[in-house]
């Protein structure tokens, strides 16, 4: 208790049911757990087989979609024999151990990483765990998020707790003011380009600083969502006001004494100011520009005013076959400036981006302008509580008129495992989180951005900087 | 869970970095309630061509490296989502360790509880290591996990690291969970003091 401590400690501390071994092993126990129908089956198959029962079923939230479709007209039959078995199967799961299930046709249904924080499900110093990597967006409530496989479910749901080794602490200090038309996103890509996809491998990232502050807690959220990109297997904040306030509001959060009693103790959750961490990594982002990704790695990253690198000036010889394998996969030529990149598709969507936030800063680019005529442009709004809130705020019409789709909330073609899926050789503006190969269908290739640059690429036809199109118009 | 003790096989090299698990297990083969098939689905945009023939110049598809038991990869692979089924899929054609300098978290987690043992070497071991193996006929090795070495078909031997605790659940293929609920007693309790303590939990 003595010795200065990080916010990880804390929280690792603080749900340690016992150490395992004297190399950092320990029984952690996890107050949330959130489920999809993707991920849990073969979870919930061994916990059949071995006739156990779920721990604590009302731990858990269960969230239909990866594999359902967002077609504007929602119906709860899904077009695939796979996706409708997945579905099917997950509500006899849910309905069989006793949790409570989102299914497609509930007002609540959304992405799983916007559904539980809308829902006050997740709270700060709170230890969740999902199957499914991008739990870290929970950092930004003050909790501490991650993802974890099937078997690992199971685990879960059987007992708990996990078996978990502690992590290094690496703290990322985030200095300066951003420009307009700058966002959270940039921070984060930014950062992942810095440090690279693996730079945080081992490590929960701690994010500070003023320009952290400075967000909103949505803006937090994408920060957070993406650290796993940076091989991070947890990002967190310190939880301030802000995070109070958006947390007030929703559904599950305590009420009247329990409400105060538990802000006083989250008013604790920050590291000591002595505590050492394993690892510093300050950005300033003063002179930040709109990031773009040009390569198959979130990490092979640029500001939108420069040009795809030359693999021929990376001197490692691994990275530079990969970069060269990255522009062949992407259809570039090194020198050639960004903005020329001409794409098919734009995409707004996933848990990275497709919060309301999002997509009021979609409606500013967009207003009263008209997508391409080349380009498919569709907007996936991250819960059909966000779907409902933008056609109040009249920000559906505004999307419409330009020549958008509006569709129906689900993971869609972030990881197009429903039927939202690329052509070979569509290139795609896209709001998401990773530019893998075949990511958003097999061939097909992904530009990474914010949803305010998306929305600017999506009118204009190729990528662009953001700021000078809101000049322009 | 299969015991991992001392295994002997082809050992294939996948060096390319941050190799991630959509590429591993792509999306048309998550979308089962089981782990069957998965075997089909791995590395299938790179085992395959167009036209649905193997292609010959993915290294699992030469003579050398078909019956591969191990792979030596670059760094970060398994990076990406946390689809277990890449790991279903790999040990489903039969891989039982990777040997890379990097692991990601989540991969690297599946990898222990299906009982695949992922090695952390060097970049001097690895480069070792795939200059060996990269030759058909020196492509097999012997992985020692109660010595934790490898031994290369030049003889030599390298040394690795790992856990206590993953060593011994590898070595006697434990079942996790019932590890686990051997203590859930201690959960119970701790639970309860937990919940008192954060009654809004």
């Amino acid at each position: 208790m003595n010795s200065p401590r990080t916010l990880y400690q804390k929280h690792i501390d603080s749900h340690t049911v016992c150490a395992l071994d004297d190399q950092g092993h320990v029984l952690l126990y996890i107050d949330r757990q959130v489920a999809n129908e993707y991920t849990s089956p073969q979870a919930f198959s061994g916990m059949r087989e071995a006739g156990r029962k779920v721990w604590r079923p009302s731990a858990t939230l269960a969230v239909v979609d990866h594999v359902n479709p967002t077609a504007p007209v929602r119906i709860a039959t899904m077009p695939d024999a796979g996706g409708a078995q997945q579905v099917s199967y997950f509500e006899e799961n849910c309905r069989d151990f006793g949790i409570e299930l989102f299914d497609v046709l509930d007002k609540r249904q959304g992405i799983e990483h916007v559904v539980a924080p809308e829902q006050g499900f997740i709270m700060p110093g709170m230890v969740v765990a999902a199957g499914d990597s991008h739990t870290t967006t929970y950092g930004a409530l003050g909790a501490f998020g991650f993802g974890i496989g099937t078997s690992e479910i199971e685990h879960l749901l059987a007992s708990q707790t996990l078996v978990y080794k502690r992590l290094k602490t690496m703290r990322v200090t985030v200095n300066g003011t951003l420009g307009t038309g700058v966002t959270s996103k940039d921070i984060i890509m930014a950062l992942i380009e810095k440090i690279g996809a693996s730079g945080a491998t081992g490590y929960a990232i701690e994010f500070a600083g003023p320009a952290i502050t400075d967000l909103s807690v949505e803006a937090r959220m994408t920060i957070c969502n993406m650290a796993v990109e940076a091989g991070a297997r947890g990002a967190f904040m310190a939880p301030d006001d802000k995070v109070f306030a958006y947390l007030q509001l929703k559904p599950r959060a305590p009420q009247g004494e329990l409400w105060k009693q538990a802000v006083a103790k989250w008013r604790g959750l920050h590291s000591d100011e002595d505590a050492l961490f394993d690892c510093e990594v300050t950005l300033d982002v003063d002179a930040l520009e709109p990031m773009v990704t040009w390569g198959t790695s979130p990490d092979q990253a640029a500001p939108v005013g420069g040009h795809v690198p030359d693999p021929a000036s990376q001197p490692d010889l691994i990275l530079r076959q990969g970069m060269q394998r990255a522009l062949d996969y992407m259809g570039l030529e090194p020198g050639m400036p960004l903005s020329d990149v001409v794409i098919s598709h734009a995409f707004i969507g996933s848990c990275t981006n497709a919060r309301i936030e999002d997509l009021r800063d979609v409606a500013r680019v967009v207003r009263g302008k008209r997508v391409a005529a080349h380009v498919r442009a569709m907007i996936v709004p991250g819960s059909t509580l966000v779907r409902n809130q933008a056609e109040e705020e009249g920000l559906a019409q505004i999307f419409l008129d330009a020549g958008f789709e509006w569709r129906q909330s689900g993971c869609s073609m972030c990881l197009a495992m429903n039927d939202d899926v690329l052509a070979p050789g569509d290139r795609c503006a896209s709001s998401t989180n990773r530019n893998f190969e075949g990511r958003q269908g097999a061939g097909a290739r992904t530009h990474l951005m914010s949803p305010a640059m998306v929305a600017a690429a999506a009118i204009t036809g190729h990528l662009i900087d953001v700021r000078s199109f809101a000049l322009e118009a | 869970m299969q015991p991992f003790n001392t295994v002997n096989g082809s050992a294939a090299p996948l060096l390319a970095s941050n190799i991630d698990t959509d590429v591993i297990m792509p999306k048309q083969f998550l979308k089962g309630i089981d782990r069957k098939g998965l075997d089909r689905g791995l590395f299938f945009d790179m085992r395959f061509l167009e036209s649905g023939e193997l292609n010959p110049e993915f290294i699992l598809n030469q003579p050398a490296w078909n019956d591969a038991a191990f792979l030596v990869v670059g760094p970060n692979f398994g990076c990406g989502s946390s689809r277990e089924h890449a790991v279903w899929g790999l040990k489903q054609v039969g891989i039982r360790a990777l040997i890379g300098t990097s692991f990601a978290g989540i991969f690297y987690d599946n990898c222990q509880r299906n009982g695949v043992l992922a090695i952390q070497v060097s970049e001097a071991q690895l480069k070792q290591v795939a200059g060996v193996i990269s030759y058909a006929e020196t492509a097999k090795i012997t992985v020692n996990l109660p010595e934790q070495t490898i031994e290369l078909a030049d003889g030599k031997k390298i040394p690795f690291e790992i856990d206590q605790l993953r060593k011994q659940s590898l070595l006697l293929g434990l079942d996790a969970i019932g590890t686990t609920l051997q203590r859930a007693e201690q959960i119970r309790s701790f639970e309860t003091q937990h919940l008192l303590e954060n009654p809004w939990l």
